[in-house]
């Protein structure tokens, strides 16, 4: 069995984080849905990395990783500053901020 | 070359669970099914010879990310009601239209792609530590300034200004002693040394149970007694 397998089920993945995006209203379950992206795309570089044979696509995989960690940190941040704010965490409320 | 009952099984725990993504009502059971994600992925990058990558996988988004979404559910309150009242006419079908396009225009144009599989392996930590500090060591220094960045950034956005003064431990008595309550300790149950336990009420110097020394929670639950057959001994032992 092929390594572009895991490209295919990289894209099922991808799709499925990036419906969440768009559905949910709550604001942790559609930045999991981006989290789960990020994943999808790292599965893909992996595969990549195994089937050229070369380390490369593992180490920009690790970028991603590192990035996405810091990225966690501040949007789980800016959540907590807006529920604050707002007592909700919902992505509809927002909307109110147009006149 | 990858195993295909492992490459099913990773394909049915890291698929399955990512659904709950779009039909689970809550949050808690989305974080839990995405760490199950996570772990199917951390699979699947030591089934493709990334042992590395693997173990990062469980650390980082396991370990670190997903207890951090965790914490913050917890911090929020995990019953937040999620309104269903679409602002947007049909938003869910244009969402299901617009992301199966998206995963059918991926799966159609990989395909039509043909690909060589080299049969070496790379995926040791030495070598990714030599490529990592050698040609990407600008990279990773500013992924290390990228952290603390984004540490400090937490820490301002959460932080929370404090908007009267402190009060002091006198203006805390001051303020209770004004509000008319007891500015002496309640007594402690049990009877001094006859029954040193929660249950019992501690008893005055005339034998009568002091029902402010229990504690009100054990009251509710009906789990207190009362001191009165501790008071006959205490009699008892009075006549000897």
């Amino acid at each position: 069995m092929s390594p572009i397998n895991f490209v295919y089920l990289a894209s099922i993945l991808f799709a499925i984080g990036s419906a969440a995006v768009l559905l949910r209203r709550n604001a942790i379950i559609a930045f999991m849905g981006v989290e789960l992206m990020l994943n999808a795309a790292n599965l893909s570089l992996v595969a990549f990395s195994r089937m050229h044979g070369q380390v490369d696509g593992q180490v920009m995989a690790f970028f991603v990783m590192v990035v996405a960690a810091a990225e966690v940190v501040v949007g789980l941040a800016i959540i907590i500053a807006v529920f604050r704010a707002r007592q909700s965490i919902s992505l509809d409320e927002p909307a109110e901020l147009r006149g | 070359m990858v195993n295909p009952v492992l490459f099913w099984c990773v394909a049915a725990i890291t698929v399955v669970p990512s659904l709950s993504l779009l039909f689970a009502r809550k949050a808690v059971h989305v974080a839990m099914s995405i760490v199950l994600v996570m772990v199917g992925l951390a699979t699947a990058y030591i089934m493709l010879d990334a042992p590395f990558l693997g173990i990062v996988q469980i650390v980082v988004y396991t370990g670190a990310v997903m207890m951090l979404f965790l914490f913050v559910l917890m911090l929020v309150g995990v019953d937040q009601r999620e309104d269903l009242k679409e602002t947007i006419a049909g938003q869910r079908w244009i969402a299901f239209l617009a992301a199966g396009g998206l995963g059918v225009l991926l799966i159609s144009m990989i395909a039509r792609v043909s690909v060589s599989v080299q049969d070496t392996t790379v995926g040791d930590p030495e070598r990714i530590a030599n490529v990592l500090f050698s040609r990407y060591v600008l990279v990773i220094e500013s992924l290390g300034a990228l952290l603390i960045t984004a540490a400090v950034g937490a820490l301002v956005l959460t932080h929370v200004p404090r908007l009267r003064r402190k009060r002091t431990q006198a203006e805390v008595a001051e303020g209770r002693v004004l509000v008319g309550a007891n500015p002496v300790n309640k007594p402690m149950p049990g009877v001094y040394a006859r029954h040193n336990a929660l249950d019992i009420p501690a008893l005055d110097p005339d034998g009568n149970a002091i029902e402010a020394s229990l504690s009100r929670v054990l009251e509710v639950r009906h789990q207190t007694q009362d001191g009165v057959e501790f008071r006959a001994q205490i009699e008892e032992g009075d006549e000897k």
